[in-house]
């Protein structure tokens, strides 16, 4: 079942045309990764999909059109994302980090949710009183993770989640988003510098090359593509 | 029409439009205008002044001051006490001093205690700055009227006619421009076109670079040699002294100095809406941003003659409307429309015959 | 020794007023990061609302919490209206809107309303009590009664409620917030309407304790809360109360007792402003922000 459907997105910053006219898909319970060097327009696809951006052309979730519409509405209707560099709230803490994070929800499963999570991410449940700025990158950006899954979303939007962190802390990250995905089936659209760790969790990705989409396969082709090869993962 | 062909014309263009200008305000205006007129304008003058003074500081420096009125208040009195007053220090009598005799005591006088308020503020950033001068605003009208006993038992030093006429080298050169009103207007102008120059080179210069630098990235400056205090300091002292010349001025439009708690600090918001309305950052913004002021405060009160309680509340939906639609001044708001034009005619000239054809959208599976 | 504690008492009282003016005004600056020179004239205007419905004979406390509840509909509307469309803009130009608010709702308030003086009555019983010859007023109590009780509900609101939250979220990171769902705009509203229904209060308990309200009387009143506000540091609700009372305290011993400076008593506040600025850059109570440059 398809669950995320873009059809010629195009966008950017103002008189900055970024994306050109963009194709992808992604379909529930998958994990998808866009690989791309920096300024290729990676974030920018984020960001159009989670509407913090204007842009043209067609982007189905859910069956439902959500490009013109707000990010708040765009959150509300199950799309959560994670932007780059984390996006703590770092006056808060880290228990009220998640308690937010499930904003849009009217159940009373809240607490026992972020109980859960806790365990999932035992680190967190040590530091739950304290101050998400005062963290270390690693730990916030699984803050990070954690508050967007308190939403109970239907897609998760990642942007480079492994940017500025240690190799042994994101490899721990992806194995981390990796069982989130086969476990609790929750469908993923991962941005990537990292290509290799980003395919090694991957169904499907795409490679974005100045704002258009150059290869496309499953995670297997990508790996095996010479030119992928030689540009991402650097043999 | 070349590159360089296209430069000389505009330098040409320029150049002629500031020698008309220049003749216009400087000579055609003030002989044939009402003398109500020419005071209306000199005050757009020194207020433009008193405006380049803070761009100085806040447009070019990112220090947000909100108390100038007080630099402007210390440069009044110091030219009305010059003038008016008669001091004995070390055996010298001074007093009853020309109006351009006054300028370089204010000037030095104001620098200085610039420079001084500058030091402390070194600490202080933003908001609590912008409230630091705030509290100059507040308190100089105070001490003005606990230690400057002026005429009439206030603190307004009021001076006479005499003193306010123009000197008679003046008169004598310039017999169709020696009433009153024509040489307070004279010199405003005049000393507006100073401070331009001055605003212009300090803006080319490596002090008006280190100044921008400062404001835009504070240890990136530093980290590249720039002494961040004296930047500051200077910049405070600058814009202190330009608001004291602002003030000596003020004296010849107004007959006096005065020290009232409510017109220091509406002066103090008056350069600061000044500086914004003409563009921040810019040579000619602050000028422009002295005749608006002074123009639209003008048209508020003579909207509704009968009710003027209703004046402040049009100035304030006037102000409120022009950052809607010129938050980046007059001179920003221009440079945009000019790009703007430039752009649209260059893409009409430049555009194909026929629409591309769109690409027909492939399944990327 | 009646005579410091006498004037002890008159500094917490006028304390207690700043601080209630300078709450609006942190309040304010949490949410939308912005210096709101427009929050005295925004109570005044509230207190003249206030006074027309006093002088129209509704009893006082009931005039008192209506106000409120308008007020705050004006701040959230005048958010919506006013402030939104140059959020985005430079500092500066949002200075120059709330200066341009200012002048616009103070001239309003005496088309409305006229320019003469109108009398603002209390909701309690006014009484002086001169225990040892201290003298304690009834305002005094009450003031500070209902600043106790004004603290603890915003605590209570921003601790523990899930609007708190949101707000806090907004205040922290308004793009994170966003993302999570939240609904930013709406939320800035009601940090708007919350100041001005907080600045309504203020002006409720303070003018009654003046000789009258006229067009200028939160005029002085904001120069005061500004210094409290920028003593206790502008993301601090804390701060504030305590910078208010230091600042009333402060300029109440002074004019008490040191007559060098009568006449000049702004020097107090706007002395202990830099003061502590100097040692504190960020106000007693407000967070300093490490940069990683």
């Amino acid at each position: 079942m398809t669950l995320l459907e873009v059809e010629q997105l195009t966008g950017g910053y103002g008189a900055v045309r970024v994306l050109y006219g963009l194709d992808f898909v992604v379909d529930a319970g998958e994990v998808v990764v866009i690989l791309g060097a920096n300024g290729a327009g990676k974030t920018t696809t984020l960001r159009a999909l989670s509407g913090s951006l204007d842009a043209k052309g067609h982007v189905r979730f859910d069956g439902r059109d959500i490009l013109h519409r707000r990010t708040e509405q765009i959150a509300a209707a199950g799309v959560a994302h994670v932007p780059q560099g984390r996006g703590t709230i770092t006056d808060l803490t880290v228990d009220e980090n998640l308690r937010l994070g499930a904003y849009t929800r009217r159940d009373r499963d809240v607490d026992t949710d972020i109980e859960t999570w806790y365990a999932v991410f035992p680190r967190l449940a040590d530091r739950r009183g304290q101050l998400a700025g005062s963290m270390s990158g690693g730990e916030q950006q699984m803050l990070a993770i954690a508050r967007a899954m308190m939403a109970r979303p239907k897609l998760v939007l990642l942007d480079e989640p492994s940017l500025g962190l240690a190799p042994i802390i994101t490899q721990e990250l992806f194995r981390t988003l990796g069982a989130l995905n086969r476990e609790q089936g929750i469908s993923m659209l991962v941005v990537e510098q990292n290509a290799s760790l980003a395919l090694a969790i991957a169904n499907r990705g795409y490679v974005l090359e100045t704002g258009s989409i150059v290869v496309a396969g499953s995670a297997d082709e990508l790996g095996s593509n010479d030119d992928v090869r030689k540009a991402y993962l650097g043999f | 029409m070349s590159r360089s062909q296209q430069r000389l014309l505009g330098l040409a263009v320029s150049v002629a439009v500031v020698a008309v200008l220049i003749v216009w305000f400087g000579w055609i205006f003030p002989t044939n205008y009402k003398s109500a007129d020419t005071r209306l304008v000199a005050q757009a003058f020194y207020i433009g002044v008193a405006a380049m003074g803070l761009n100085i500081l806040t447009g070019y420096n990112g220090q947000v001051s909100i108390g100038h009125g007080a630099f402007f208040g210390v440069g009044a009195y110091t030219t009305a006490l010059l003038m008016d007053h008669e001091y004995t220090f070390l055996g010298i009598t001074y007093g009853h001093v020309s109006f351009l005799g006054t300028l370089l005591p204010c000037a030095i006088v104001t620098f200085v205690i610039g420079a001084l308020v500058g030091f402390p503020a070194l600490r202080v950033k933003g908001l609590y700055l912008a409230l630091v001068t705030l509290g100059l605003a507040v308190i100089f009208p105070d001490l003005a009227t606990r230690f400057v006993k002026g005429t009439g038992g206030t603190s307004l030093v009021a001076l006479t006619p005499t003193e306010l006429a123009a000197p008679s080298w003046f008169a004598d050169h310039f017999p169709s421009l020696s009433a009153q009103d024509q040489w307070a207007y004279t010199m405003c102008f005049a000393l507006a076109i100073v401070g331009l120059v001055g605003v212009w080179v300090i803006a080319r210069s490596r002090f008006g670079r280190s100044l921008i630098a400062v404001r835009d990235h504070e240890a990136a400056a530093s980290s590249v040699g720039i002494d961040l205090a004296r930047t500051k300091v200077l910049a405070f002292a600058l814009s202190a002294m330009y608001a004291g010349i602002a003030g000596s001025l003020s004296v010849l439009v107004l007959f006096n100095a005065s020290a009232d708690k409510v017109e220091t600090f509406q002066n103090s918001i008056e350069f600061l809406v000044a500086l914004v309305i003409g563009g921040t950052a810019t040579v000619i913004g602050p000028i422009i941003g002295g005749f608006a002021v002074v123009y639209i405060d003008k048209w508020t009160k003579d909207a509704f003659p009968s009710k003027p309680v209703l004046s402040p509340a049009i100035f304030g939906i006037a102000l409120i409307v022009l950052m809607y639609v010129l938050p980046d001044g007059v001179v920003g708001g221009s440079r945009r429309l000019f790009a703007w034009s430039r752009r649209t005619l260059q893409t009409r000239r430049a555009r194909p015959a026929a629409p591309a054809t769109p690409a027909t959208p492939a399944s990327t599976r | 020794m009646a005579l410091f504690f006498t004037q002890l008492l008159t500094g917490i009282q006028n304390g207690a007023v700043y601080a209630s003016l300078a709450i609006a005004l942190v309040l304010i600056f949490r949410t939308t990061g912005i210096l709101n020179f427009a929050q005295g004239e925004m109570a005044l205007f509230s207190t003249y609302l206030l006074w027309k419905f006093t002088d129209s004979g509704l009893t006082v406390w009931l005039a008192i919490i209506i106000t409120m509840a308008i007020s705050f509909v004006g701040g959230a509307l005048i958010e919506r209206v006013v402030i939104r469309p140059v959020e985005q803009s430079s500092a500066l130009v949002i200075v120059i809107v709330t200066i341009g608010l200012f002048l616009a709702i103070n001239s309003l308030a005496q088309v409305i309303y006229g320019s003469g003086q109108r009398a603002v009555p209390t909701f309690y019983p006014h009484h002086i009590w001169r225990p040892g010859g201290v003298i304690i007023s009834s305002d005094t109590l009450v003031l500070v009664g209902v600043l106790a009780i004004e603290c603890l509900l915003l605590f209570l609101l921003l601790q523990r409620t899930k609007l708190g939250l949101a707000f806090r979220g907004v205040s922290g990171n308004a793009e994170s917030s966003r993302l999570l769902g939240v609904p930013v705009g709406r939320i800035l509203m009601v940090g708007w309407g919350l100041s001005a229904a907080v600045g309504a209060l203020a002006g409720a308990m303070a003018i009654p304790t003046t000789a009258g309200l006229v067009p200028s009387s939160m005029q002085q009143i904001l120069v005061f809360a500004f210094a409290a506000a920028a003593i206790g540091g502008f993301d601090s609700v804390v701060g504030a109360v305590v910078g208010g009372i230091i600042v009333g305290v402060a300029d109440a011993l002074t004019i008490g007792y040191v007559n060098a400076l009568h006449g000049i008593d702004l020097v107090v506040p706007f002395g202990l402003i830099l003061l502590v600025l100097l040692f504190r850059p960020a106000g007693l109570f407000g967070s300093t922000h490490v940069e990683r440059v």
